[in-house]
């Protein structure tokens, strides 16, 4: 029996008195917070207008009053309309999950075929300046720290390349003191040296940072804004930069101002109310898609996962049949939208979702910092940096190849040029 | 002896007017698909042929057939010739099929930048096939900047939703001198069949044949579909009675001289 709300606050024995202190003073005394909505010195302000959109949207989102009608007009309409879609997230749909994959298989198909793409993530740092209370990097927590310089980096990019990964998700922790704009550009310079694909998934950062690290070879930036209820991300972001809601709202847009050719949205499912922010999420995709409309967008769908030093967090409602279901009204509502899971989920659901709506998966996965080789090759290494999560599926690039195809997928490890 | 039938692009002769798309099925059934569809070219795109080692699509493609590169991924002129001259360096031969999408949800090709592109592609010796809206004016402009045929869509791609543009395609096949390859949206060898039927030069299809549960077969129902439609076209369409049988009385039957 999971419980019923995830007990997140844990206190290390190694922290001095006054760090403890100032930890619970802003996780008891909300007037002891910062204003989450307010810029912080030096954060770009963009004019974008998307964010109070989707935020009205979700406020307006009662779930609870669409029926199986609405849904089956849904899935008999030849176009999905936002209206559609609430009804295909509502819990009215549940008992039309099976029609809803059979509509989001056929969808995927027309726009994708069979194709599966692989990728890989690379943590390079764990630093971290934020507390947000459900991570395994927030700076109270008490894990291995570690940064790779440039060799490190390297290489972990040629463990990686070797095994046959060509695109490659470049992350952080969100330091902007440990690992500066610069270090992460050094980095993608390295990694476009070894891989045909860069992503980025760091803290978020202004336009002209975001130019800059496309043309040190980056393209595609992924930002996760957890939960787009901004009361409850209050809740959940108690300190450091990360805490300002409306900045990270608008780091797609920042990053598509900056150049990039492609953006992925995501909030991580479990912190909030799931049907709520699953809307949030298509509709951010939907409205920066209308406003920019040259840009390649996708979707994530992260559940909540237990992290060192806590592993009772779990992602609470969001089972694997709501899942499934957010996934397969993602793929109606918006057919030609990537959608990436990642190895949070087991191996069967990832095989039977790929089947339906998905179009990205990631293999050889370590969310630990500079340990592939001993990953790769099954030893421990007491010199990395912990993970930030457990994950769920610890296949390798060559086994998931070889699932995928036998799945009756064709993988793609590239389709992408940089131009 | 009887002619044969061929059409010509970039001084090539081809018999087959069937032009098959690689990109959204299994790799291992490309060679079964292009012999049961008897094509001889064969579109892939350059950025999936931008692999390393493993599961390059170019190994899968028989010897043969004429490929013919596209462009996918190119927001703009510049970034097309780039693609194209990369095209050129992997080896994948002259030909090129420029696509310019600045919008990721329907793939509607840009006109305006697809015309700058062809003048400056057509200029460095490629033979350039655009994809384009089935406009008269960009197909006249095309023609001028050194097309070597055009290739109108037919419905958005991968919606299979057949000839949605099919008058505007008649005055392209009409009115220009370039052969006419329909491109995208055709999702039954019957709709290849009327395209033909219409007088196009040759029929490009992915979708249709990648979501079919089996790829050879349907690969040969276009083959055949398309083949029917151009004898049709050759041999003259009969006449198609609107509204029941032809008054045997001629209303002009009163005339006397």
């Amino acid at each position: 029996m999971l419980q019923e709300q995830n007990q997140f606050f844990i206190d290390s024995d190694k922290l001095s008195g006054a760090a403890l202190e100032h930890k619970h003073l802003i996780e008891n005394d909300p007037s002891a917070r910062t204003n989450h909505m307010e810029y912080m010195e030096g954060m770009e302000k963009i004019s974008s207008g998307i964010m109070e959109k989707v935020l009205s949207a979700i406020d307006n989102y009662d779930y609870n009053k669409y029926t199986g009608f609405d849904v089956k007009r849904a899935l008999n309409s030849q176009t999905c309309s936002i209206e559609d879609f609430k009804a295909l997230l509502s819990p009215a749909a549940m008992p039309f999950l099976e029609e809803m994959a059979q509509r989001a298989k056929t969808e995927t198909s027309k726009h994708f075929g069979n194709t599966v793409y692989l990728f890989t993530p690379l943590y390079i740092a764990n630093y971290c300046e934020n507390y947000c209370i459900y991570c395994g990097f927030n700076c109270y927590n008490d894990i291995n720290r570690k940064k790779l310089d440039m060799e490190e980096i390297e290489h972990e990019m040629k463990v990686i390349a070797d095994s046959g990964i060509e695109e490659i998700l470049m992350l952080t922790g969100e330091s902007r003191s440990m690992s500066d704009v610069t270090y992460i550009g050094e980095a993608c310079k390295l990694a476009s040296k070894y891989f045909r694909n860069v992503g980025l998934e760091i803290y978020p950062v202004n336009s002209d940072e975001y130019k800059y690290l496309h043309e040190c070879g980056a393209d595609y930036v992924t930002v996760f804004q957890e939960t787009y209820n901004p009361e409850k991300y209050e809740k959940l972001h108690l300190m450091g930069h990360k805490r300002v809601f409306p900045y990270r709202f608008d780091a797609q847009e920042r990053a598509i101002i900056g150049g990039m050719r492609g953006v992925g949205i995501s909030a991580l499912l479990g912190l909030s109310d799931f049907r709520k922010d699953a809307l949030a999420t298509a509709l951010h995709a939907y409205y920066l898609q209308r406003k920019y409309p040259h840009v390649e967008y996708s979707l994530s769908c992260p559940r909540l996962r237990p992290i060192i030093n806590n592993d009772k967090i779990n992602p609470l409602d969001v089972h694997e049949k709501q899942l499934c279901q957010v996934l397969c009204a993602y793929r109606i509502f918006l057919p030609y939208i990537g959608i990436t899971v990642s190895s949070r989920e087991q191996k069967h659901f990832r095989d039977g979702i790929v089947k339906i709506a998905a179009t990205k998966v990631s293999a050889g996965v370590s969310t630990g910092i500079g340990d592939h080789e001993s990953k790769y090759e099954g030893w421990e290494d007491e010199n990395a940096g912990d993970e930030q999560f457990e994950i769920s599926d610890a296949r390798s690039f060559e086994e998931m190849y070889g699932d995928m195809s036998s799945e009756g997928l064709q993988p793609v490890l590239n389709d992408y040029v940089y131009v | 002896m009887e002619k044969k039938d061929t059409f010509i692009l970039g001084g090539k002769e081809f018999s087959s007017r069937f032009i098959l798309g690689s990109g959204k099925y299994s790799m291992e059934l490309i060679k079964a698909a292009v012999e049961n569809a008897g094509a001889e070219i064969i579109t892939l795109a350059v950025r999936r042929t931008n692999t390393k080692k493993n599961e390059n699509i170019l190994d899968y493609i028989p010897d043969n057939v004429t490929l013919l590169p596209n462009t996918s991924g190119a927001r703009d002129a510049k970034e097309a010739v780039r693609i194209a001259r990369m095209s050129r360096e992997l080896g994948c031969g002259d030909f090129v099929k420029i696509e310019i999408m600045k919008d990721s949800k329907y793939l509607l090709p840009d006109n305006v930048e697809t015309i700058k592109a062809t003048e400056m592609l057509a200029k460095e010796g490629f033979v350039v096939l655009p994809y384009m809206y089935p406009d008269l004016y960009a197909a006249r402009d095309l023609a001028n900047a050194g097309a070597a045929a055009v290739m109108p869509l037919a419905s958005p791609i991968g919606s299979n939703k057949g000839l949605a543009t099919k008058e505007f395609i008649q005055i392209l096949i009409d009115e220009t001198d370039l052969p006419v390859i329909v491109d995208a949206g055709i999702g039954r060898p019957s709709q290849a069949c009327e395209a033909m039927e219409m007088g196009a030069a040759a029929i490009m299809a992915n979708t249709a044949i990648a979501t079919a549960g089996d790829i050879p077969l349907m690969a040969g129902a276009f083959k055949s579909a398309i083949e029917a439609g151009r004898s049709a076209y050759l041999a003259g369409l009969g006449r198609v009675l609107e509204r029941g049988a032809s008054a045997s009385d001629p209303l002009t039957g009163f005339l006397r001289d």
